[in-house]
């Protein structure tokens, strides 16, 4: 089974790498962007079958690991 | 004083830490590899050395904030044992659990590698007790992400607990502005665990040991920790 997790700084924590990245675009001349937030990505392959087990043990994985939840929210998706 | 380093994949200040801690306690700290899982018999302190561990991925300290030595770190810490982070050892305690909040990168978003002010915030707990209260040192600082950031409560309790070690200043002791090289909350460069046994700061006191590189304002760390125990 393939499921996907996205980690994200939350709403309120500077994000100097996104402003950075804002401003790059700006200067591109790449019009109508308000403003960017760089996140994380993880594509995970699981051994079993079952979504709610597999969404239960990435759930663990976000909590112990992929995610710092002190700057960071997490969204899985399986 | 044992003194005991831990070396993680991609440490690189544990040279410069074990030299530092053998001139002020007369002894050679051990040295652990992160896939140990014990702490030498009578270790007084330990330390996390600087460096790039495991290459930052992921977060900086974040994979060594898990190894398996650091179940080992964690129970020394709440036996009430010394635990001294510096720079990504600093990252690795806040990572683990050890240290509340996190370094973010810096606010300018560049690797700031210069000699910088701080001041000693108190001098009452077993890191400083060989500085005065207030005084202004100077040590070098090497880091990327070290913009110390925690919610507001977290920063409040610091604060109001006098759980702030080190503060970055000029060298006339004016902090903000200038003086703050990367964006950290209240100028913070270093911090205390709740006990004060546990010390987490961005500089390398380390490096500033021998007159010869230009200083020794960091000797008095080791000195004090020397007579800790």
């Amino acid at each position: 089974m393939k499921a996907r997790v996205v980690v994200t700084l939350k709403s309120g924590i500077l994000d100097p790498q996104g402003k950075a990245i804002e401003g790059a675009l700006k200067s591109l001349g790449v019009e109508g962007v308000a403003s960017v937030r760089q996140g994380k990505v993880f594509d995970v392959e699981l051994a079993g079958a079952d979504a709610g087990a597999a969404k239960a043990q990435l759930q663990t994985a976000c909590e112990k690991l992929l995610a710092n939840t002190v700057i960071e929210n997490y969204q899985i998706d399986v | 004083m044992k003194a005991a380093v831990v070396v993680f994949p991609g440490s690189n200040r544990e040279g410069d830490m074990a030299r530092a801690l053998k001139q002020a306690t007369g002894r050679r700290p051990s040295m652990l590899w992160h896939a140990d899982h014990e702490l030498p018999a009578g270790t007084d302190l330990v330390v996390l050395p600087g460096g790039f561990s495991y290459g930052d991925y992921l977060r900086c300290g974040a994979i060594a904030g898990r190894a398996a030595i650091m179940d080992a770190v964690r129970a020394h810490a709440a036996r009430g044992g010394l635990v001294l982070g510096v720079c990504n050892g600093f990252q690795i305690l806040c990572e683990s659990g050890l240290l509340p909040g996190v370094l973010m990168r810096n606010a300018n978003l560049r690797f700031v590698c210069r000699m910088q002010h701080l001041k000693v915030e108190r001098n009452d707990t077993a890191f400083t007790r060989h500085y005065a209260k207030g005084q202004i040192i100077e040590v070098c600082i090497a880091h990327g992400e070290g913009n110390y950031e925690a919610d507001d409560a977290t920063i409040e309790r610091l604060e109001g607990e006098g759980l702030v070690a080190f503060r970055y200043c000029d060298s006339a002791g004016n902090v903000g502005g200038e003086a703050n090289p990367n964006g950290s909350r209240n100028d913070i460069a270093g911090i205390y665990s709740e006990k004060r046994n546990v010390l987490g700061l961005m500089p390398h006191p380390e490096n500033l040991i021998d007159p010869l590189v230009g200083g020794t304002d960091g000797r008095a760390l080791f000195e004090s920790l020397a007579s800790a125990a």
